[in-house]
């Protein structure tokens, strides 16, 4: 019975193994593809495809992305802001609401967590939210980048989850000494509650980096190009002229486009930051995905 | 001792003034980008027009919808949107309680983490970059899957041309990118069961299996019926990201990719026709508020706890 017990446990933790290997093969193949092609010779891209491991390696695709450096730069410098300030602003609103809500003696809880969490179920969609953006003014500006994205219910969720584990006796204790609402907050909770924030704080960031959907929607201008829409662009016009070769503006011919691995090294820089931001945050992040149900 | 309580009485309205005041900015940014535009939701009884704004703009009742039912679109949006929403939410919600199951099983640390990790890459990407690192697969000539295709002697489909295999790749895609992160938010919550039960469980007699009925499956059924509710929340709502740029906007894959986000958002910005965008809009957003609403009746009905509200 015991011995059969036990090659029952171990085939199990074998399948376990098998399965979760397979699946992260499967995760990190196409962008070994790319990182491949990325540094393949362009000839050996054409007479041989995209492949795992390069025949050969030449930088020649991102010298050849660096010859035009200043709209890329420029595009980093975008995101990176945008990244930063809304990452940061964000946090902080959403800790902000989740905190009171967090607080089984705040009055007002079920009415503004209703308020909160509606907004999950019900939403005005597209045209309204467009409307009112355009409404603001707010295209073309820096901040059409930022703001749309600075609250998110799920993310209030989250947060307000892992507030409600901090001991209500912490909180009593530091009224008792005089400390305001604020002061809590900021100087007991934030502290307390790295794990989330450094959770929340990566989907954030996650969010940011990788949105081009604002952009698409709401810049004109040159200058608030974000990497990712930029990357979007290029893709759109290559896609274009791919399946419309006569479109081409004379004097422009289908090889002097980017070349394939010129395109798949760009993806590559575009996603680069966002992998070495992961291992900072890995200590905390499931512990802090941990989420409540939305009654309270 | 009337002084006391006055003054506890005073501590405890400045103490909820206080908390409400660190809700007020968030409070507004809901206000500006939900409610009003859920207040905007009327523009689809109106000839909208810009020049006239949303109070000087006709009432024309149902005209919009009309319109919009009339079309084919209706139809074709509506079923690929809540056809893809339901396989993808079933798929992916039972993977990821069986990733999650599967990582917690793995004792040694490190190989969690690794796993952990790897699987949770794909959730980095944009669909941008996602929708280009596909095309390196499917690309006519030189895709990596094609070119293991023609090595075992199959001819491959021009994919971008042949709309009948898109709902397989659209699915795949979705839970490939997806499954790390859903898997990881069950696994942390696999962390919170008291190891005590299974213990308990284990000197009974219960074998593995028993275990993850009784104790595990039960003990995650909240989370699964929340998130669950989330998705149903968006049934409505296609991952615009996803269906926008995988099958790369391009007409002839419409048929199996287009999406209700994906035709509002062509009706608005590439078609200029306000009309249709505002008619396909509210009617996402009423229909998906009312499936909410009858998801929630139905978990409710099966197990009060499991409800959400």
């Amino acid at each position: 019975m015991d011995t059969k017990e036990k090659s029952d446990n171990r085939l199990l933790l074998v399948f376990s193994h098998g399965i979760l290997i397979l699946f992260s093969i499967l995760c990190i193949l196409p962008i070994i593809i790319v990182i491949s092609t990325s540094l393949s010779p362009e000839k050996d891209v054409i007479n041989h495809g995209y492949r795992l491991f390069p025949r050969e390696i030449t930088f020649v695709a991102y010298e050849y992305i660096f010859l035009n450096a200043q709209k890329l730069l420029h595009a980093y410098w975008v995101s990176f802001s945008v990244t930063a300030v809304g990452t940061v602003v964000g946090l902080l609103v959403n800790a902000m609401i989740a905190y009171p809500l967090a607080r089984k003696d705040f009055k007002w809880r079920e009415k503004i967590s209703f308020y909160v969490f509606f907004t999950m179920m019900f939403t005005g969609g597209l045209v309204p939210w467009y409307m009112m953006i355009t409404s603001m003014k707010l295209q073309n500006t820096f901040w059409v980048l930022v703001v749309p994205y600075l609250v998110a219910a799920w993310y209030i969720l989250l947060l307000r989850t892992f507030f409600q584990t901090v001991p209500v006796e912490i909180i009593e204790s530091a009224k008792i000494d005089g400390s305001n609402e604020f002061g809590i907050f900021f100087r007991m909770i934030l502290p307390l509650s790295k794990p989330v924030l450094a959770t929340v704080g990566l989907l954030i960031i996650f969010q940011y980096w990788n949105d081009y959907w604002l952009g698409l929607l709401f810049i004109t201008d040159d200058k608030l190009i974000s990497l990712q829409y930029l990357f979007y662009k290029i893709m759109a016009n290559l896609d274009f002229y791919i399946n419309n070769a006569s479109y081409l503006p004379p004097g422009i011919s289908q090889d002097s486009l980017p070349k394939l691995s010129s395109r798949l090294a760009l993806s590559i820089l575009t996603s680069l930051p966002m992998l070495f931001v992961f291992p900072f945050f890995q200590k905390y992040f499931v512990k802090g995905l941990t989420v409540g149900s939305v009654k309270g | 001792m009337n002084n006391r309580t006055g003054g506890l009485r005073f501590f405890k309205i400045n103490s909820t003034a206080q908390l409400f005041l660190l809700c007020t900015p968030a409070l507004i940014l809901l206000l500006l980008f939900n409610y009003i535009p859920m207040g905007g939701l009327i523009v689809a009884f109106q000839d909208y027009r810009v020049d006239k704004g949303l109070l000087g703009s006709e009432w024309i009742g149902l005209k919009n919808f009309e319109f919009f039912f009339q079309s084919d679109t209706a139809w074709r949006i509506t079923r690929n949107t809540v056809g893809y929403n339901a396989v993808i939410i079933v798929l992916s919600t039972t993977l990821a309680v069986g990733f999650a199951i599967l990582l917690n099983e793995i004792t040694r640390k490190l190989f969690a983490k690794i796993y952990q990790t790897l699987m949770f890459i794909p959730y980095f990407l944009s669909w941008v970059i996602v929708s280009s690192m596909l095309f390196a697969f499917l690309e006519p000539s030189l895709g990596f899957l094609n070119r293991i295709l023609v090595g075992l002697g199959i001819q491959p489909p021009n994919w971008y041309f042949a709309p009948e295999y898109w709902p397989y790749i659209i699915v795949v895609m979705a839970i490939w990118k997806s499954l790390g992160y859903t898997s990881l938010i069950y696994f942390a919550a696999l962390l919170g069961i008291d190891r005590e039960y299974y213990e308990a469980a284990s000197i009974d007699g219960a074998s593995k299996l028993t275990m993850m009925l009784k104790i595990t499956l039960p003990f995650l059924m909240p989370l699964i019926s929340l998130l669950t509710l989330i998705s149903i929340g968006r049934i409505f709502s296609g991952n615009f990201d996803m269906f926008y740029n995988l099958p790369k906007d391009n007409g002839i894959l419409y048929s199996t990719t287009d999406v209700i986000d994906t035709y509002v958002y062509r009706s608005l910005r590439v078609m200029g026709d306000t009309g249709m965008a505002i008619a396909a809009g509210f009617y996402q957003s009423v229909v998906g508020f009312v499936l909410v609403l009858v998801s929630n009746y139905l978990i409710k009905r099966t197990n009060e706890d499991n409800a959400v509200f």
